[in-house]
């Protein structure tokens, strides 16, 4: 394992506040504000009190300056909140492809005639390679653009893209033939052909991915805006509304003054949902962010939202649930023979074997029977296990020593007139029923026992899936062990299902059959034969370190090539959708403590007795004005982190979540604003 | 009068209880009767139904999508429309119409026609001194069964959405309307009315009587001279004359057929003005409670039967729960401000409850009952004046029709209003449990927010557009009756109850101006068309979406959490529309008169 850089930086950072800051006056301007209606309308409000605020001062009749000038102040605060809180979330991910546009360096590319490693090459700048080009890569060359190696095999250092300092193997054929744009080749040479054309690359797309440049907003996002925009229309009605009601009853009463403009732009922006609506593109752009922290990139994020949808998860058994190798576990002696004894052959007979599994036989050995490791000695002839024999062993001092599958040992000491103990196979099916897998060892014509290798689960993996459990994910094994086998395993991880001996074609017809029940299902892949299977499901996350069909088809492409980060992007993708539930419950329920400020201070005038609506006690009208429009512009900042860092998701059934989110964001919405605006209030009147 | 506040809430008790127990097998049956199965009344009605789609040349089977059944909703409705104008101007040449009324006037004519049409029942007219039995019988009464079918149908459509799976049609208008008529309303109404005759309500096509009062009345009126102008003596004082009254005239007809109709169909348009506070329309407390009873049954029922529909019995029954809750929330505070009653009136040594406007054989408890549910149902029909309610009082049956009628609400509407309730509240909730929002198996996208806004908030738009043009408009003030904020408050209840469609009058409003006749016409039609096409649109929208299963992770909408949440949704967002509007009408009124001036 490499060391993985850290990208995630604190959410304030100075240079990143300058830039947004900035930013925030850029946003000022309609043609791009109008996207954004709620905070378009605000605008168009903050604008006319200005107008109110100068001809005010130039014929110096209506209502106080101090009040109409910081009324507008803090109307045009909201604007600049609001747009402050889109630039910080947007500069991170500006900073971001920043670093990934220097990768993207112009290099000279060895263009081939041919795929041959020794073959002629003309060099061209590498923005001029086309899809379909063939090119030389050597030791210490930057690959010219994204391709398939078709020759060779080189150690490549993708750091650039993954962060990851250890390189990894590119060869031809099978699963790790993709590479990308800007990466280095660090020993070898390898023939690559071009995949995509310039401006195409991945390296490209992940730019314009985190800079937000492509960002379309989400069906969910244009349904919640639906509620947003309907709700500041009727809002719109009912301040309009304020202006007849109030003639109509000064005509009634003889007494008092129509509500002014200032105070009904005023009641207008403070009903409005400012809060989500402000808050709104930066929560999607910052969830893209966090899940690019976790090293995973959204092609789309509709794909995150998905993910946080997601009914049924396929997971590949190797790498995510399990370890990638089996480990000895046991030594379960045959009669007439004690374990020790078999340890030592065991022990012997795994000397010379270099494979994980081999080297967990000398481990188990070693700290189960404090055997030593004898050094191997130049005299000793090993014989390396072959797909043909299936066995591998030691000869040393006279002695054989062989392990191997049982029919491959039974067949061998049969064959040399020796004798098959009764009980070994009662031992071998045993092991294989509980999933394991039974190595036969023996020493010199005698079968001494058998070794159980068995899968390792993942430590915790089953709390997770009990995670996912509560939440409502099922989750599905797939793998290509016999049913027995993948059984066993399923069973010890508590996965809900498992497909054993599964193929290509049965994963594709797995995800129909779930998605034809009405089932949102994700699955990770990396190999070319998932392609199809990943072009199906909703959520499809390809690794890094996967083919080029695979990483085409899929949605979500994580850079570590770490299979159980799909339970990370699932709870990205809920952060996501609950912190715009939650704060648009928030922004609603603080309309009701804005309206006790403003309408005793609007309507007092004429209705003294209307001062019993003034629960708060605001010292008098123009401040309680002010207070509700200061606290509206306030809260806004004061979410940006909430709106960045998400909704803190923790699994647990959805009534219950229901329940805690109500409690806090729908009555914390409903008391906060009674508390930040009396402070307020009694701030101004310290100070005026 | 003395109060039994004990023997009131018993009552009330009761009342709901049995409303209840009742609401679960009529909402079975109704939705037996909408899928087209086999029911009891088969025997009898299956015949004629049959009989009925022969002559029109409906095919059976025949399906409609949105589009298509929402044209037939239009077309019939227009229809509609035409016909009755057209009665109501021609009454004059009509038959049955013994005390030769003649036609209506243009814009009465257009208003009364919208008012039936749409279900509202909005009566700028007095029934028994405007209009002739023939107008009465098959222009109005006729309107009061097919606008009732006609809600339900788009109801049953908007089900029928939800319910379906990847499907293009919602179902057949027609089928649905005749099935709404043929084997809900008219059989009830049939049963009601011969039990309403039996507590003394009258049914003839008789000429009206003239009878002799047991006591000859007395009074003094002014002298008018030829020309209608006052006579006055030398001092400028009107000259006076004693007026004796032996006899009164006795408006007939046949009332019983229609008050059935009138309160199954929560249409609310009475035969006579004085609507079910008329002896003659609703004479006893029993009849009273029957008749709330009626006005509250079907709606009640409708959850029950899309539960049943949707395969989810729990899910209609929590949203009978939440609308029940809202209801008795109502019933509490309105009754708690009728019994305390105004101060200034107790200073002037009357004792007891606040009984003015109140019908004394109804009592306290069956006056409130009945406001409360002809304001929670869309039905509009009244057994006591709204206008003489204290202003707490007067608030709570403004409210309960500003919350958009779905507290039980129309029939048919008042149950697609709440689902798009359902639809807004399940959104944000869904979001807040980390999902893309869903109810029962379908997902809430873009389409159906647009839908459901659509919905909940048209009733709300009208009113404050309408009364703002009222405010400020000579023609809007001058029609007012009452200074102040009760007079502010009889406009908004004015446009409030014609925008939802309910047909209650807070009275003191001279509605029949040409001002409030065109302006609550555009209220009456905007207000039940634009949320009933929303509706079928939204219904097409769902059909066609797949069915997602549920699983730990979905929001459970039949749970009280939510249930709760929903109920907080629809009074935030009624409050917030109509907080302003409140607290310069009935609030400074209370505050006002607490405060002695």
């Amino acid at each position: 394992m490499g060391t993985t850089t850290k990208r995630s930086k604190g959410i304030f950072v100075p240079e990143l506040m300058k830039t947004a800051f900035i930013d925030s006056f850029k946003k000022l301007d309609p043609r791009t504000l109008w996207r954004n209606p709620v905070m378009f309308a605000v605008e168009i409000g903050s604008t006319l009190t200005s107008v109110v605020f100068i001809s005010t001062m130039i014929t110096g009749k209506g209502e106080p300056l101090w009040f109409t000038g910081l009324v507008s102040v803090w109307l045009w605060l909201t604007v600049i909140f609001s747009n402050f809180a889109e630039a910080l979330a947007e500069g991170r991910g500006k900073a971001r492809a920043e670093s990934l546009r220097k990768t993207r360096t112009e290099v000279m590319a060895k263009r081939l005639k041919k795929p041959d490693l020794r073959g002629e090459y003309e060099r061209v700048p590498s923005d001029r390679l086309r899809k379909g080009d063939l090119i030389l890569v050597e030791a210490h060359d930057i690959i010219g653009s994204d391709g398939e190696v078709v020759v060779g095999a080189a150690l490549v250092n993708e750091a650039a893209i993954t962060g990851e300092s250890a390189p990894v193997i590119r060869e031809s054929g099978g699963d790790r033939s993709a590479v990308t744009g800007g990466t280095e080749v660090i020993a070898n040479s390898i023939v690559v052909r071009i995949t995509s054309d310039p401006g195409e690359t991945f390296i490209d797309r992940m730019i314009s991915l985190v800079e937000g440049a492509k960002r379309r907003k989400t069906p969910n996002e244009i349904a919640l805006e639906v509620l947003l925009v309907a709700l500041t229309a009727v809002f719109f009605l009912v301040v309009i509304n304020l202006r007849p009601l109030s003639m109509y009853s000064i005509k009634a009463m003889g007494q008092g003054s129509p509500v002014t403009l200032t105070a009904l732009v005023a009641l207008f922006v403070c009903l409005i949902p400012t809060t989500i609506a402000a808050l709104l593109p930066a929560i999607g752009i910052a969830g893209m962010d966090r899940l690019f922290q976790k090293n995973v990139i959204a092609l789309s994020g509709r794909a995150i939202e998905a993910a946080g949808d997601v009914n049924v998860l396929l997971l590949d058994k190797t790498g995510t649930i399990t370890l990638g190798n089996r480990e000895a576990v046991a030594f379960i002696p045959v009669s007439g023979c004690s374990e020790k004894e078999l340890a030592e052959a065991a022990l012997m007979a795994s000397l010379a074997d270099e494979t994980p599994e081999g080297r967990s036989i000398t481990v188990l050995a070693k700290q189960k029977y404090s055997l030593r490791v004898v050094e191997l000695r130049k005299d000793a002839v090993t014989i390396p296990f072959s797909a043909v024999t299936r066995m591998s062993g030691v000869d040393i001092d006279g002695n054989a020593y062989r392990k191997g599958a049982a029919d491959s040992i039974t067949d061998y000491i049969r064959e040399s007139k020796g004798v098959v103990p009764d009980d070994l196979d009662r031992h071998v099916k045993d092991i294989a029923q509980s999933g394991g897998t039974p190595l036969v060892v023996s020493k010199n014509m005698k079968v001494l026992g058998v070794i159980h290798l068995k899968d390792i689960v993942k430590g915790g993996i089953q709390e997770r899936f009990q995670q996912l459990r509560s939440i409502g994910i099922k989750t599905v094994m797939i793998t290509g062990d016999n049913q027995l086998t993948a059984a066993a395993i399923a069973s010890e991880a508590q996965v809900d299902d498992f497909l054993a001996q599964a193929k290509p074609e049965d994963k594709l017809r797995l995800i129909r059959e779930n998605q034809q029940q009405g089932y949102m299902v994700a699955m990770t892949g990396d190999g070319t034969n998932d392609a199809p299977a990943l072009a199906q499901a909703d959520v499809a996350v390809a690794m890094n370190t996967g083919t080029q069909p695979a990483r085409e088809a899929a949605n979500i492409i994580d850079l570590d090539s770490n299979p159980t980060k799909l339970l990370d992007i699932v709870e990205i993708g809920k952060q996501i959708l609950m912190t715009r539930g939650t704060l648009t419950t928030f922004s609603i329920s603080n309309d009701v403590a804005k309206y006790f400020a403003i309408i005793p201070a609007a309507f007092a005038p004429i209705y003294p007795q209307l001062q019993i609506l003034n629960i708060m006690h605001l010292a008098n009208p123009y401040s309680a004005i002010l207070s509700a429009v200061i606290f509206n512009a306030l809260i806004i900042p004061f979410l940006i982190p909430l709106a960045l860092k998400g909704t803190r998701y923790r699994p647990m059934p959805a009534e219950r979540l229901l329940i805690y989110n109500l409690f806090v964001y729908g009555l914390g919405g409903l008391i906060t604003p009674f508390i930040g605006i009396k402070l307020i209030d009694t701030l101004i009147h310290m100070f005026m | 009068m003395h109060i039994n506040v004990m023997a009131d809430v018993v009552q009330i008790v009761v009342f709901l209880v049995i409303l209840t127990l009742l609401a679960g097998p009529l909402g079975r049956y109704m939705a037996k009767v909408y899928q087209g199965e086999r029911t009891f009344l088969a025997p009898v009605f299956g015949p004629v139904e049959r009989l009925f789609y022969r002559i029109c040349g409906i095919n059976r089977d025949a399906e409609m999508d949105w589009k298509q059944y929402a044209t037939a909703l239009l077309v019939f409705s227009f229809i509609g429309f035409v016909a009755t104008f057209l009665i109501l101007m021609l009454q004059g040449y009509l038959p049955f119409n013994p005390e030769k009324f003649p036609g209506f006037s243009w814009d009465l004519a257009l208003n009364t026609a919208v008012s039936f049409l749409t279900n509202t029942n909005w009566q700028a007219y007095s029934g028994e001194s405007a209009a002739s039995y023939f107008t009465q019988v098959i222009a109005l009464m006729v309107h009061q069964f097919y606008s009732a079918a006609a809600g339900m149908a788009v109801a049953i459509a908007l089900i029928r959405g939800i319910v379906r799976r990847k499907s293009d049609t919602i179902g057949n208008f027609w089928i649905d309307m005749t099935r709404s008529v043929l084997y809900i309303l008219l059989p009830l109404s049939f049963l009601f009315a011969l039990v309403l005759v039996s507590q003394g309500v009258i049914q003839n096509f008789s000429p009206y009587k003239q009878v002799r009062l047991l006591e000859p009345y007395t009074y003094e009126n002014p002298k008018l001279d030829a020309y209608g102008n006052r006579i006055k003596d030398t001092q400028g004082r009107p000259v006076m004359e004693t007026v004796t009254v032996t006899q009164q005239t006795l408006p007939m007809g046949p009332v019983a057929a229609q008050e059935a109709v009138k309160e199954f169909g929560t249409n609310g348009g009475g035969w006579f003005n004085a609507n079910s506070a008329h002896p003659f329309e609703n004479p006893t407390p029993l009849s009273n409670v029957l008749e709330i009873l009626a006005l509250l049954i079907i709606a009640a029922a409708l959850p029950i039967t899309f539960g049943h529909m949707a395969g989810k019995k729990k899910a209609g029954w929590a949203i009978y729960t939440a609308m029940m809750a809202i209801f008795v929330i109502a019933l509490a505070v309105m009754y708690r401000a009728e019994y305390t009653g105004n101060p200034l009136v107790q200073g002037l040594g009357v004792q007891g409850a606040y009984m003015e406007g109140k019908e004394v054989r109804f009592g306290l408890g069956g006056s409130v009952l009945f406001s409360v549910s002809t304001t929670a149902t869309a039905c509009g029909a009244v057994n006591n004046m709204h206008d003489s309610l204290t202003p707490l009082g007067g608030m709570v049956p403004l409210t309960l029709i500003l919350l958009g009628e779905e507290i039980f609400g129309g029939v048919g509407s008042g149950l697609y209003t709440m689902l798009a309730f359902v639809i807004i509240s399940v959104f944000v909730s869904g979001l807040m449990i980390g999902r893309i929002p869903e109810y029962l198996g379908k997902k809430v996208e873009a389409t159906e927010m647009w839908m459901s806004v659509i919905v909940v908030l048209t009733s709300g738009v009208l009113v404050l557009i309408f009364t703002s043009i009222a405010l400020i408009t000579k023609a809007g003030v001058s029609a007012m009756g009452n200074p102040g904020p009760h007079g502010l408050t009889e406009v908004f209840y004015a446009f409030a109850s014609t925008s939802n469609n309910n047909g209650s009058a807070f009275a003191g409003l001279n509605a029949s101006t040409l001002f409030y006749t065109l302006t609550t016409s555009i209220a009456m039609i905007l207000g039940r068309f634009g949320p009933a096409m929303a509706t079928l649109a939204m219904a097409g929208s769902l059909a066609k979406k797949k069915y997602v299963p549920p699983s730990p992770g979905t929001l459970p909408t039949d749970q009280p959490t939510f249930i709760l949440w929903l109920v907080s949704v629809i009074i935030i967002v009624g409050a917030l529309t109509f907080f302003p509007a409140l607290s310069l009408g009935p609030i400074v009124e209370h505050m006002i008169m607490i405060g002695g001036r």
